[in-house]
């Protein structure tokens, strides 16, 4: 071992330290708060391991007589918005794939630049007449502008990459394209489906802007109702916090479970996107 | 959109087609439901509020077609110019900062060393994680009295600050939250960029003894440059866009000094419920990132070309 070498490796074990310490210490410091009582919230300088931790803050969370609907609604409107996107966004993609129309991107491309909210406008008109507010199906229809574009994008990348030769040997055989696309180019294109699954999962449970405008007391989704805790308790940091945590813990952990995917995901979709 | 002409040919059943005329089946059916639902939900709304933004539009009164006076109104409107630098101060900053700690990052992370994916899961859990529950910490954390950032300001000598409480820094304090977010994706992009890159030109460079920042200058930034512009883009497009962040820590304030266009929008539309004024806004809001990202491409290919000329003196 040479000292050069020692040195370079110290070196980059304090380079890592430096880059992924702000990820690290802040999500301490989150549970930190979340398991505090007031007194340790309250107290200057600030207690990092408080003597007794205030589990109570949790169970404060689930207690409350409205988390476990909003919590449902999260995983309504989630797992339908994600649904349908696979529903009609994977054929799509392959569709797409298949007849090389490269231009049709434009579209998502189109929906990946508008911002959120020119949606809503119409949107919610729409839905207004149709006397859908108060429901949850407007959520479900408007999260569709996050998923549908992410599926359809991430598929087309998978599906350009599958080898074609098996799906014209099929076709020759006397196949229809559904029966190529169900069981030569689906379960090829298998870990292409969780990306683009785990991907809009994430952008549509974290989605908050559609929920502002459309949700009322009894649809608040998780990011909202985290958000209306803010406005009306602004001083017990504690179930605040803990409010927070237990929102975007599902997203931590399929996070560093599925971290690959992810990774395979946004690099393809984003350098793409470009 | 092109591509009606492209399959309509073989729009009738193909299996009754001689192997010799094999042509390529229609893949029509597949897409159809997905455009179904993108013409409800991406297409109608655009040609809706490009409608919309032509009428005097108020909830709960009759709507008055009044032509381009919405648009008229927006270099009149004070809080609307004033949200177009606040938009464009803003974007500037978020894009310049994660591009240099991304691509930092993504030199460390290209390096080979134990847990990396591990490490490189918790490095991007920011971005992964829901922006309003991250905003509320952040919130708690930029408190003047309580909050930990100025607790640990004091620990190396600087006075406190007042952070998203005071207008002159609430801008900068909340790119901080955005450069945090979102330096990950940089990073990803940028180590995309950095397996790309071939050995060789590394090998020489070594023998003829470069050292570590010649070697980030002169091999590394040219050959990574395509992956930076990406990231550039994308960062742009977002930090333009961005809303979750400062409307749950600031909603815009304090007073309207971190009101971005997208955050005006949001009370033009759902506060005041003027959606003739706020569908214009949405217009020119879309037209504008459009035209960011011109002047992004208009500036890579004026990079491109001196650097270009550059290596090959």
């Amino acid at each position: 071992m040479n000292p050069r070498y020692i040195l370079g490796r110290i070196g980059l074990w304090l380079s890592v330290f430096v880059i992924v310490s702000p990820a690290i210490l802040f999500f301490l410091w989150m549970g930190s708060l979340s398991l505090k009582f007031e007194i340790d919230n309250a107290s200057y300088p600030p207690v990092f391991i408080p003597e007794h931790f205030a589990w109570k803050n949790y169970a404060d969370v689930f207690a409350s007589n409205r988390f476990l609907t909003y919590f449902s609604n999260s995983l309504i409107v989630t797992g339908c918005a994600t649904g349908l996107a696979m529903l009609v966004g994977v054929p799509a993609g392959y569709g797409i794939a298949r007849m090389a129309a490269h231009k049709s991107a434009i579209v998502i491309l189109i929906a990946r630049i508008t911002p959120g909210l020119s949606y809503l406008i119409p949107l919610f008109l729409l839905f207004q007449w149709l006397g859908l507010l108060g429901t949850l199906v407007p959520q479900i229809i408007i999260h569709l502008v996050v998923t549908v574009p992410i599926v359809i994008w991430i598929m087309i990348g998978y599906f350009e990459t599958t080898p074609l030769e098996l799906e014209e040997a099929a076709l020759i055989d006397g196949a229809t394209r559904w029966q190529v696309f169900r069981h030569v180019a689906l379960p090829i294109a298998r870990p292409g489906l969780a990306v683009a699954f785990i991907l809009a999962v994430i952008f549509s449970w974290n989605n908050f802007v559609f929920g502002i405008v459309l949700a009322g007391r009894e649809t608040r989704t998780l990011p909202v109702a985290v958000y209306n805790m803010i406005s009306f308790d602004q001083l017990s940091w504690g179930p605040l916090a803990a409010a927070a945590l237990i929102v975007t813990a599902p997203v931590l952990l399929l996070t560093v479970l599925a971290q690959r995917q992810i990774v395979a995901g946004l690099t393809a979709g984003a350098v793409k996107g470009g | 959109m092109s591509v009606v002409t492209q399959a309509s040919p073989a729009a009738a059943e193909n299996n009754a087609a001689p192997a010799r005329e094999w042509r390529p089946p229609s893949y029509w059916p597949f897409v159809i439901p997905a455009l179904v639902v993108v013409l409800a939900v991406i297409i109608f709304p655009w040609v809706f509020t490009i409608w919309m933004s032509l009428q005097e539009w108020k909830v709960g009164s009759p709507t008055v077609f009044v032509g381009l006076a919405n648009y008229l109104r927006l270099p009149t409107d004070p809080r609307f110019v004033e949200a177009v630098g606040h938009t464009l101060s803003y974007t500037a900053l978020s894009v310049v900062l994660p591009l240099v700690f991304g691509t930092l990052a993504a030199v460390v992370f290209h390096q080979k060393f134990a847990a990396r994916g591990f490490l490189r899961g918790i490095f991007i859990m920011p971005m992964m994680a829901t922006p309003v529950a991250i905003a509320l910490v952040w919130t708690m954390m930029f408190h003047p009295q309580l909050g930990v950032l100025n607790y640990l300001l004091s620990l190396v000598g600087l006075p406190p600050q007042l952070w998203v409480f005071n207008p002159t820094t609430v801008i900068p304090s909340l790119v901080l939250v955005e450069t945090w977010q979102w330096t990950p994706l940089v990073m990803l992009i940028v180590l995309g960029g950095l397996a790309a890159i071939p050995t060789e030109p590394y090998e020489s460079a070594q023998i003829d003894g470069a050292n570590f920042w010649q070697v980030f200058r002169f091999i590394t930034l040219p050959l990574i440059m395509p992956f930076l512009f990406i990231a550039g883009m994308i960062r742009m497009i977002d930090a333009v866009k961005s809303f979750d962040i400062i409307f749950a820590i600031t909603q815009g304030g304090p007073g309207s000094a971190s009101e971005t266009i997208n955050v005006y929008l949001y009370s033009v539309a759902f506060v005041y419920y003027d959606l003739g004024y706020g569908s214009a806004i949405a217009v020119v809001f879309f037209l504008l990132i459009v035209a960011l990202a011109g002047l992004l491409l208009y500036l890579r290919k004026r990079l491109l070309w001196t650097s270009a000329l550059g290596d090959g003196a």
